[in-house]
């Protein structure tokens, strides 16, 4: 398992927030690498000295989900019995799985219980998992942008993406690296929906309207609008760097993420496990995971009589609203972790 | 802090006279959160707030109080049937467009209601009217062009749509500044506490 840490343990132990990454994510949250300037960690923003996770009150944990492709053991690892990568051999992955790991990692560093854990997105309900798991683990869960579980068109949208995938000739039924070939056309179709769905109507309609790539239309199939030209853009850059089999068993381990599965698909149930304080973020533009999901989150905490708050962020950004700084977002992560870190002996 | 509370909102005072240590309390309204705060402190209650504006969302994030961000007029739908011994609506009531479905979603979600007011017919705000401008006060510092106030009432008022809506007020502390009122409450009276429940 891959990871990387920032700011220093204390003694006690008492001051680790861990940072669940969401799809795309990995390991490497913030700053940037002596060798490589360029490389900024994904939450570079939020994440740092001085920032609302801070570093310098902080012990911060960034990994690489199990299945990943960011150096954590995933399919494109050597399958050390076959002496081949895994490809299709890699097994289905569960958010519980990733929780387990995750756990057998705070073991290894030898925390037992977190300040924080905090997730957005797929990340947010890993965090949300480890409170059901292991709810003496962590006092603080921060779940933004995130669901209880995936409603039908959340579903839908991952299989549409999987299916590019699926059927891209060059996928090879999971084993294409034997074949030399990536199914990049599959993954670039995949990226570019979920752009689309990561953003909002009015953020696209502000970034791009309908701005032309040349100054007239050329009635044909090549690139016309600037929109077009954004999504292939990023299509190409997911499908150079991102394995195929991991969005696959990443998306998948979403869809069938349900606390409630096991409690007769109540969640009131399923929740009374859960011990944590938590803080619950949503974007008010966010369409993917929108603010009615953050919602069915909080209800079963109400029901169960844990301490939950709930900012509800006003944003033009979609859902990479989460990603992006926004200042009364950023206070209320600041104030928040205040009062955690208070708890850990910061004043 | 509690001492500057409550000389600055006396009303506080006198709502937390009436919850007794441990009740579960949801205070609609709740600002920066000074109410839920000073409860916990003096009556270790469990509380959420709900507040809509972002400022107040960080205070009460600040001030360690559970706070929900939400829009009271769109109903309290996360909130269960009878999961509060008292919802609060701390001069709050009179800024609220429905107001009276409000009222009914306080004896939904709480066994009581707790709301106050400033009292419109308090004689200072009659006088004003009576030379012919609105009341400008403490309690009610706004102008006639910035207030959020739409639905302001007097204790009569109150009284009867409480009688009218099958609501049985449990105990009223009528006051002005920190001074508590007994002679001529909706006369004398600057704000105004009530306690109340579902009529049986």
């Amino acid at each position: 398992m891959m990871y990387e840490t920032y700011g220093t343990l204390n003694a006690d132990k008492s001051n680790a927030i861990l940072i669940c990454h969401a799809l795309s994510g990995h390991h490497h949250v913030a700053g940037k690498y002596a060798d490589q300037p360029k490389n900024t960690g994904w939450w570079d923003n939020m994440v740092g000295a001085g920032k609302p996770i801070d570093t310098d009150k902080f012990f911060v944990i960034g990994f690489n989900n199990l299945g990943g492709c960011h150096g954590s053991t995933g399919p494109v690892s050597l399958n050390p019995e076959t002496g081949r990568q895994y490809g299709s051999d890699f097994p289905l992955i569960t958010v519980q799985d990733w929780v387990e790991s995750q756990a057998r990692l705070a073991d290894r560093l030898g925390i037992q219980q977190f300040a924080a854990i905090i997730g957005g997105s797929l990340g947010g309900m890993q965090a949300l998992q480890w409170s059901l798991a292991y709810p003496e683990r962590m006092r603080h869960v921060l779940a933004i942008a995130a669901a209880p579980r995936l409603t039908a068109q959340n579903i839908a949208f991952n299989d549409v993406a999987r299916n590019a995938i699926l059927t891209d000739p060059d996928f090879h039924g999971g084993n294409f690296y034997q074949h030399g070939v990536v199914p990049t056309r599959g993954l670039r179709l995949a990226r570019m929906l979920g752009h689309i769905t990561y953003l909002s109507d009015d953020a696209m309609a502000d970034k791009f309207g309908r701005l032309l790539r040349n100054a007239e239309f050329q009635y044909n199939y090549e690139i016309e609008f600037e929109i077009e030209s954004y999504l292939r853009y990023q299509g190409d850059k997911f499908a150079a760097y991102f394995d195929a089999n991991t969005y696959l068993l990443m998306t998948k381990a979403l869809d069938y993420f349900d606390p409630a599965h096991d409690f007769d698909g109540d969640l009131n149930k399923s929740f009374a496990r859960a011990k944590a304080n938590f803080l619950v973020i949503s974007f008010t533009t966010d369409w993917r995971f929108s603010p009615e999901r953050s919602r069915e989150i909080i209800r079963p905490l109400l029901h169960n009589h844990r301490n939950v708050s709930y900012a509800e962020i006003t944003s033009a950004q979609g859902h990479d609203s989460f990603l992006m700084e926004n200042a009364h977002y950023f206070a209320v992560m600041r104030n928040y972790l205040d009062n955690v870190a208070k708890e850990c002996g910061h004043e | 802090m509690s001492n500057r509370l409550t000389t600055d909102r006396p009303d506080f005072a006198a709502i937390a006279a009436w919850i007794p240590p441990g009740a579960s309390v949801l205070d609609l309204g709740c600002g920066d959160g000074s109410l839920l705060r000073f409860l916990q402190e003096t009556r270790q209650i469990r509380g959420y707030g709900v507040e809509i504006r972002d400022l107040d969302i960080v205070a009460c994030i600040a001030n360690g109080v559970n706070v929900i961000q939400n829009d009271l007029d769109a109903g309290l739908s996360d909130f269960e049937d009878n999961s509060f011994d008292f919802v609060i609506v701390s001069q709050t009531l009179q800024a609220t467009r429905h107001t009276e479905a409000l009222i009914q979603e306080i004896l939904r979600v709480g066994r009581q209601g707790i709301v106050s007011f400033p009292n419109f017919a308090y004689w200072k705000n009659r006088l004003n009217v009576l030379f012919g401008n609105m009341p400008v006060s403490s309690e009610l510092p706004y102008q006639w062009f910035d207030t959020p106030n739409v639905h302001l009432c007097t204790l009569n008022d109150f009284e009867s749509f409480c009688q009218d809506h099958h609501i049985a007020v449990l105990e009223r502390h009528v006051m002005t500044g920190t001074k508590r009122v007994t002679v001529l409450p909706n006369l004398l009276g600057s704000t105004a506490v009530y306690r109340f429940q579902r009529a049986v």
